[in-house]
């Protein structure tokens, strides 16, 4: 499956392992539950970790953790939910947070210039043509009036 | 009034290009109806009886000449020939087609207009005083602020997605005319013990189902900290306002039920982190200033006799400037009311022919600005006396000066049944009949100062809550039924209408109108408004009167 990451289109390695699965080997990302839960486990896990963030995960609950986490996933349940930006916005602006934020779910392809702005620098569709839209919308716009986290 | 710079130009018009790719990949089916709902209603269109309407932002009630002809083209062209003003100084459409709205916007965006979050779940546009810069009780002028917040609001990237909508007012006055205690935020302009500028920030106001007035949550924020404590609030908000409930998703409700206290706590916790960093700098205050720098006044302007002599010799002259002026900071100058409260029109509503037609009275005399008030009528805001003769002769003949502002005529009225969706009951046809029943104007000027304000269903966008008089329509087994509260007030001295009682039949409304009205006028000492008199008699007399025959 390819992804879009700092606008380009590359292969993704990661893969999400469920709460009632076993952990296997490769770069994995796993729920926020999970993490808090297996914390020792997942820092010795023989590969990279990244978290699954629902929109009513919150960011400060992991992130003295952040050294440890590789990748954080922002799973939108529903597009309207914008509790996900301001959690991209937390590990950038407040935790400056520098490894790789995506979006991943049922956001919308034509929320992406905004999405960016937060910080979200990856991105994966549910629908491949997306992708397209994807690197498209991210040049919605070449102005704007807030700063932007990067 | 602020002039867009480049970057403004090029904002809107991206804005534009993207609502016209989201509007095409809908109609070829890439864009579901739930998601392109979202994405129009950020673009000022909602999907209602008849057609779409489209809300056209007047940022903080400010508009030129140019921007009025172009809202009159509009009309013409796309619609049937009027628009609406509303009670957040926004201008709608009520007939365009959907398929031609990107159109209608690019046509907006050649003279600086926009829709860009005038509907949706995200900061709306900011509303303020209708006289701002020219009222005698200003503290400070509030629009380089509103400015300032316009932009901050605009496509603001983390807070696009609220829980629900989100509405910011700023009052510069001592006497609030932007109802600012009801709204998400209110900020008055403040001075501290220095003679500096700062707001004194009030939150969790509103209107709707669940009218609250707004608490103070900060009694004086320095100006540099106006936008760092607004994304404070916002980014609470954004976390934990409530989404499981579309009735609870307002600020107002998390601030209910955090308790002010510990939301302060919150509040507070988070502007710590960015207080310092996100200043705002007196030069781009000073920026903005200038753009609201106060015209070439003619400083000659009150030697005038002509005006005295016409008050004298025309009656009608003299009972429009009692009721639909206002006085100015600058001598010689007055604040003339435009009503759009004609009998025979919808309240707020204005053709074509007429916005033509007041944007050449505004550039002949008003140099060329045009203000939306929050009761759905406009203003010119700086008429010299010496025209003042000659542009009541205009707008009278333009049925423009009708002289019933801020009486029982000049009603504020959604659009109700015969527009909206969500309407239980019909506003525009009872404000008629309420009109025709009220025809006699001397009978209205005696009643004097009182504020009707009648929604077609409980989300009450025509402010009923507030009104001295609300009226609410409700639906009861299919019919429409009218609910009355009493002694509402959006001033200083807010207040929530007390209900009179159970909910009338429409063809009882007209007349228990009349009868509250003839219970104030037996009962009112010397000079009491029907505010104070209902405040001092209790809702009781009005009630056993309206009643009496059930
Ligand atoms: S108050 Fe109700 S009926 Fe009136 S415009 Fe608003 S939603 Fe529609």
């Amino acid at each position: 499956m390819q992804i879009i990451k700092d606008k380009q289109r590359v292969d993704n390695t990661w893969q999400f392992i469920a709460d009632d699965a076993a952990l296997v080997a490769g770069d994995i990302t796993v729920s926020l539950d999970r993490w808090l839960q297996d914390r020792a486990d997942l820092v010795a896990h023989n590969g990279k970790v990244g978290l699954r963030l629902k929109a009513s995960d919150s960011v400060a609950d992991f992130a003295e953790d952040l050294a440890n986490i590789k990748l954080v996933e922002l799973d939108f349940a529903d597009f309207a939910d914008g509790r996900s930006f301001s959690q991209a916005w937390l590990l950038r602006g407040r935790y400056d947070y520098k490894d790789e934020i995506r979006a991943i779910g049922r956001y919308l392809p034509e929320q992406v210039f905004y999405l960016s702005r937060v910080g979200v620098n990856a991105y994966a569709t549910e629908k491949t043509p997306d992708l397209d839209a994807v690197l498209n919308n991210l040049n919605d716009f070449t102005v704007k009036y807030q700063s932007s986290i990067i | 009034m602020y002039q867009y710079t480049e970057n403004d130009q090029t904002l809107i018009d991206e804005r534009v290009a993207q609502f016209k790719r989201q509007t095409e990949n809908y109609f070829k089916g890439e864009l579901s109806e739930d998601e392109y709902r979202a994405l129009r209603l950020r673009n000022g269109v909602y999907i209602q009886t008849h057609a779409p309407l489209l809300r056209v932002a007047g940022p903080y009630g400010l508009i030129s000449s140019k921007q009025v002809r172009k809202l009159a083209h509009i009309a013409r062209t796309y619609d049937k020939n009027y628009c609406h003003f509303t009670t957040r100084q926004n201008i709608q459409f009520n007939w365009p087609k959907l398929e031609l709205v990107p159109e209608i916007l690019a046509e907006l965006a050649t003279v600086q207009m926009h829709a860009i979050q005038t509907s949706g779940n995200c900061m709306r546009n900011t509303t303020s005083d209708h006289l701002a810069g020219v009222a005698v009780d200003e503290i400070a002028d509030p629009r380089p602020y509103c400015e300032i917040i316009r932009q901050w609001t605009t496509l603001h990237p983390e807070f696009d997605y609220l829980p629900r909508k989100f509405k910011i007012a700023v009052s510069g006055a001592l006497n609030d005319r932007a109802a600012t205690q009801f709204h998400d935020i209110g900020l008055h302009l403040v001075k501290n013990d220095a003679g500096e500028v700062g707001f004194k920030v009030f939150v969790g106001g509103g209107l709707g189902r669940t009218p609250i007035i707004g608490q103070v949550i900060k009694p004086y924020l320095e100006q540099k900290h106006l936008l760092s404590y607004l994304e404070a609030i916002l980014r609470i908000y954004n976390l934990f306002g409530r989404r499981d409930n579309k009735y609870k998703a307002r600020i107002k409700i998390l601030v209910k039920e955090t308790g002010l206290e510990e939301f302060t706590k919150l509040v507070d916790a988070e502007w710590a982190h960015l207080r310092d960093a996100n200043e705002l700098s007196a030069e781009r205050v000073d920026e903005l200033k200038a753009h609201f720098a106060s015209p070439a006044y003619d400083l000659a302007a009150d030697t005038d006799t002509s005006f005295a002599e016409h008050k004298v010799n025309d009656k009608a002259f003299a009972t429009w400037l009692a009721h639909n002026t206002a006085a100015h900071k600058v001598s010689g100058y007055t604040a003339v009311f435009i009503s759009l409260k004609a009998p025979d029109m919808p309240p707020g509503d204005v053709t074509d022919v007429q916005l033509d037609a007041v944007a050449d009275i505004a550039d002949a005399y008003s140099f060329g600005e045009i203000r939306a008030t929050h009761r759905q009528n406009l203003i010119l805001a700086d008429v010299k006396q010496a025209d003042l003769y000659t542009v009541w002769q205009k707008l009278a003949a333009l049925e423009l000066a009708t002289p019933n502002i801020g009486t029982a005529t000049d009603m504020i009225c959604c659009p109700g049944l015969d527009f909206c969706s969500l309407a239980n009951a019909g506003s525009i046809g009872v404000a008629k009949e309420i009109n025709e029943a009220l025809d006699d104007l001397d009978y209205i000027h005696d009643i004097g100062e009182l504020k009707i304000n009648m929604s077609g269903c409980m989300n009450g966008c025509a402010h009923q809550s507030v009104g001295h008089i609300g009226i609410l329509g409700v639906d009861k087994k299919g019919a429409e039924w009218y609910q009355i509260t009493l002694g509402g007030s959006s001033e200083n001295n807010a207040a929530i209408g007390e209900r009179l009682g159970p909910a009338v039949a429409k063809d009882e409304i007209t007349k228990a109108i009349t009868t509250i009205l003839d219970v104030y006028v037996k009962n009112r000492l010397e000079e009491e408004t029907f505010l104070e008199a209902v405040n001092r008699l209790g809702i009781n007399p009005f009630k056993e009167q309206v009643y009496a025959n059930n």
